[in-house]
This record gives C-alpha cells, sequence and structure tokens, in this order.
C-alpha cells in the first residue's frame, strides 16, 4: 500500500523475470501460433524481408551510384534491425492491450507480456538474421571476428527497446490514439536513420543532425555497424548506455506510479 | 497458510469516454489552460466496492451472494490480485488459483498437449511439473488420441473437459470460482464432481460467487450477501440464504 513506486515497478520486473519459461512459452506460442498452418511458417517473413532488401538495394543502389559490395550488407543489417526495433516499439504499444484477458483474470506479472512481446519478435528477428550470410555470400563480403561485438550491442538495445515498450504500454493503455503516433512518429524515424540511405552519403551539417542526434541511429550502430566489419564509435555506445539508464529510470518511476491502474485501464 | 484482511476496501471504476481518452483532447485542454471543466473531462467514477472490510482464514468456505452488479465479481478480482483497492488495504497471504475462467490462453490451432502446458503455464506450473502429471490429465480428460490434434478439431464438451482437467490439477492455498463448475455428461460429471470436492477440500481458503442457495449451503460455512457495493450481511450461509433467497 505505502510503498515507493520504484519498488512496486522492481518487484513486478523480478517477479516477470522469474517466469522466464512462461515468457519463453508464450512467445514461441505467438510465433507458431501466426504461422501454424503455413507449409513455410515463420520462413515467410524472412522471405519477405529477403524480396525487399533485394529490391530496395537494386533501385537505391542505381538511384545512389553506391558500390554494391558495401551498400548491400549495409541495407540487409540495417533493414534486419530495424524491422526488430519498430516492430517491438510498435507492438509494446499494444503490450497491455492485447494481453487484456490474462490480464484481468489471473495475477501474473504485468511485465511478463512486454517480455513475451520482446522474446517473439527476437525469434522473428532469428529467422530473419538468415538472409545475412547470404547477402555477405552474395557480394563476396567476409565476415570479420569484429561480428561478435555485435551481441552486447544487441544486448543494450533490447534493454533500450525495453523501457521504451514498457513506457508505451502503459500510457497507450490509458491514451488509446496513442499507437496511431508512434506509428506515424516511426515511419519517419525510418527515413531519418541511414538505413535505405548510406552516412557517407550526407554533406557534413547534415550528418551532423541526422546522426549524432538521432538516438535510434546510435543503437542501430552497435549491432550494424560490428557485423560490417567496424567498430562503432565511443559515442554510439556512450549515448546508448546513457539512453538506457535515464530511460529505465524514467520508465520504473512511470510504471511504478501507475502499474496498480493498468488493469482499471483495460 | 492463508489470510485474507480487508480493511475498509474501496473499488472505484474510471469510466473514460471517448474525450477522456484521447490525448489530443487532453493536450489542447492543457493547452487552454483546463478551463473546459470537469465535466468535459469524462472522468465519472463509478463506485463498485465500497469499504469492504473482513477476515477469512484456513478453514473458510466463502460463499458470495448477491445480484448482477452487485460487486460480486469485482471483489473475486480483488481477491486474486488483479485489481488494487482504490482506497483501503487488502493483506492477502497464500498462493492464490483461480478457476473463474478455466479457458483463458486456450489457443484453437495448438494441440491438446500444446495447449496442457500452455495453460499449466499460465495457472504457475513449472514444466516438469506438468510433465509429470501430463498422463493423468490426458487420461482424465478422455481425450486419447485426440490429444494431439489440434483444439479447433475438438467438440465443446471435449474442449472443456480439456480445460477443466489442465485447470484442476493445481492445489492453491486460496481458491476462487465463479459458480461450481460442472462440464461434460453423466459419466464425466461425477469425476469431475469428485475432483472439485477434493480440489475444495485440500484449498485453505475457499471463495466461491454463486446464486445457487443448494451451492452455498452445501459447500460454504460462511456467506457474504454484497448489495450495491457493500457488505449487506456476512453470517452463516443458514441465516444469510434465508434472508437472501426468502423462506
Amino acid at each position: 500500500m505505502h510503498d515507493v513506486p520504484i519498488n512496486i515497478a522492481l518487484r513486478d520486473i523480478v517477479a516477470a523475470a522469474r517466469r522466464y519459461p512462461l515468457v519463453g512459452m508464450l512467445g514461441w506460442q505467438d510465433v507458431r501460433q501466426r504461422y501454424r498452418r503455413s507449409a513455410l511458417g515463420p520462413f515467410w517473413l524472412t522471405i519477405s524481408m529477403g524480396v525487399m532488401i533485394g529490391t530496395i538495394g537494386v533501385v537505391f543502389g542505381q538511384i545512389f551510384n553506391a558500390p554494391m559490395t558495401e551498400f548491400l550488407p549495409f541495407l540487409a543489417a540495417g533493414m534486419i534491425m530495424w524491422a526488430f526495433m519498430s516492430s517491438v516499439i510498435s507492438e509494446g504499444c499494444a503490450g497491455f492491450i492485447s494481453a487484456e484477458g490474462i490480464i484481468k483474470q489471473l495475477p501474473i506479472p504485468l511485465f511478463v507480456h512486454i517480455l513475451r512481446m520482446i522474446w517473439r519478435n527476437v525469434l522473428i528477428l532469428g529467422h530473419n538474421l538468415v538472409i545475412i550470410p547470404f547477402v555477405f555470400m552474395a557480394v563476396g563480403k567476409p565476415l570479420s571476428l569484429v561480428a561478435l561485438l555485435s551481441v552486447p550491442g544487441f544486448l543494450l538495445v533490447a534493454i533500450n527497446l525495453a523501457w521504451v515498450a514498457l513506457v508505451l504500454a502503459v500510457l497507450c493503455a490509458r491514451y488509446r490514439d496513442l499507437p496511431q503516433i508512434v506509428g506515424s512518429i516511426l515511419q519517419v524515424v525510418f527515413y531519418l536513420t541511414p538505413i535505405i540511405w548510406m552516412p557517407s552519403l550526407l554533406p557534413q551539417r547534415a550528418a551532423l543532425y541526422l546522426l549524432e542526434l538521432n538516438p535510434i541511429f546510435h543503437l542501430l550502430e552497435i549491432v550494424r555497424a560490428p557485423l560490417l566489419g567496424q567498430f562503432p564509435s565511443v559515442t554510439n555506445w556512450v549515448v546508448s548506455f546513457v539512453l538506457a539508464l535515464i530511460g529505465w529510470g524514467l520508465a520504473l518511476a512511470i510504471y511504478g506510479r501507475y502499474k496498480r491502474r493498468i488493469a482499471y485501464w483495460l | 497458510m492463508a489470510y485474507i484482511e480487508f480493511t475498509n476496501v474501496c473499488v472505484d471504476f474510471p469510466i473514460y469516454n471517448a474525450n477522456g481518452r484521447s490525448l489530443k483532447k487532453r493536450l489542447i485542454q492543457v493547452a487552454t489552460g483546463g478551463q473546459l471543466g470537469s465535466d468535459q473531462q469524462g472522468r465519472v467514477v463509478v463506485r463498485a466496492l465500497e469499504s469492504l472490510s473482513f477476515t477469512l482464514k484456513d478453514g473458510d468456505r466463502v460463499g458470495l451472494l448477491g445480484h448482477n452488479g452487485a460487486g460480486k465479481s469485482t471483489l473475486l478480482r480483488l481477491l486474486s490480485g488483479v485489481y488494487e483497492p482504490s482506497s483501503g488495504s487488502a493483506r492477502i497471504e497464500g498462493e492464490i488459483g483461480s478457476l473463474i475462467d478455466i479457458s483463458l490462453g486456450i489457443d484453437p490451432e495448438a494441440t491438446g498437449r500444446e495447449n496442457i502446458y500452455l495453460r499449466g503455464g499460465l495457472l504457475g506450473m513449472r514444466r516438469s511439473e506438468i510433465a509429470a502429471q501430463i498422463d493423468d490429465i490426458i487420461e482424465f480428460s478422455e481425450l486419447g488420441d485426440f490429444v494431439d490434434m489440434p483444439l479447433r478439431t475438438y467438440s465443446t464438451g471435449m474442449h472443456l473437459r480439456l480445460a477443466f482437467a489442465v485447470s484442476t490439477v493445481v492445489r492453491p492455498e486460496i481458491l476462487l470460482m465463479d459458480e461450481w463448475l460442472s462440464v461434460g455428461d453423466e459419466g464425466f460429471k461425477r469425476k469431475a464432481e469428485a475432483r472439485m470436492s477434493e480440489l475444495v477440500r485440500s484449498t485453505n481458503i475457499l471463495v466461491i460467487a454463486s446464486h445457487s442457495r443448494e451451492l452455498v449451503l452445501h459447500t460454504c460455512n460462511r456467506v457474504i450477501w454484497l448489495e450495491h457495493g457493500k457488505i449487506r450481511m456476512d453470517d452463516d450461509p443458514q441465516t444469510v440464504a434465508s434472508a437472501y433467497f426468502g423462506t
């Protein structure tokens, strides 16, 4: 009753983490349910992602006059990571809304529903990752050891996405037109961030605004750069870390304050 | 050891109309300095439960009586920890099991076996625990080879038998029910009845919402009569039932 909000939030999150077998099972269930009766299953996602990367690669590669050996791996890594990040954020909006049935019946820690959604998207990301080796082979670019750095990078991205999803899930349970706003913002961010265009094409001044001040760029870089055989810059790492710290502080405050209300909002 | 203590528990439901749910409206309101007034804000509050105070101890078998809308389901949700009281304090000690919606979380595209794991997991069972009991569950539900078929191929009866078989495997300290569970044809009903009685016997505290006089007299040793979100009567089953149902 007289708990500090932060404690309410932390207790729920720890309890949710303890239920990881349930999270794992529900996440798998979501992926399987979506593709239950199709022969290729989730690999349909891989195929459509592959087709999209191929098409954008050819068209924009021509427009930008970019060498395919550079552009195609850049595009593939960027698109696949972006698909993960944007779907975690947009599905985060429905994190609690879509779990209404469970939330109103069973006292399961609410953060379980966020973890489940993230896990589901990690599984889908896993299917999409299959594309990367194919692209690298196609353009004859070797995968260097630096690529291993993208693993801690990915963890940091996931930690960042978790707080974004949690905050959005809480706010969207209360304000139901927020998901639409988030959807449009994501679309804008997609074009503002170097995913289908390479940063090297930018003039200096624009680069400052579109790269250095764009948090999504830093998050993307700590995963994408190692895959492409480059080291992410210190700035990339620092920004991602600071973002995680501030973000989680904010998320715990909001979640702790409103967790008790969520069941009533649904 | 289970224990429940409610002190002056109130539950208010905020009713948001379209205005209250829109961020745009909220922002405009802030921008205009909140001049639109409180009635425009769309915050109508419905008081579902009003200052409930009671204590439940081991061995209590509590029946909840009351007309529709009296607050029975809201009280069950408070007890299960889904809702937190808007004011007052609810202390609940003991592992809670809810048999309110036994089909919750069941996926029609998944097989019976997968659904047993899914439903069991939602009820807080570990995978190893389910694996140890799965043969009993399958046998109890009388599904035979159907257990490896997708659930959408099941008849309603089979569906309910499966949900019942899984949901009654748990042995919680506090058991919450909305009406007595009764499923299946004659043969199964008898088996289910035995299982239910055993479940009720092994639980420390039972809280069951009901409209049935027989059930309340037969199962409970204490009855709470809710009316308009308040406790109208809290006494032994005979007294409350004769007051509620009339003699």
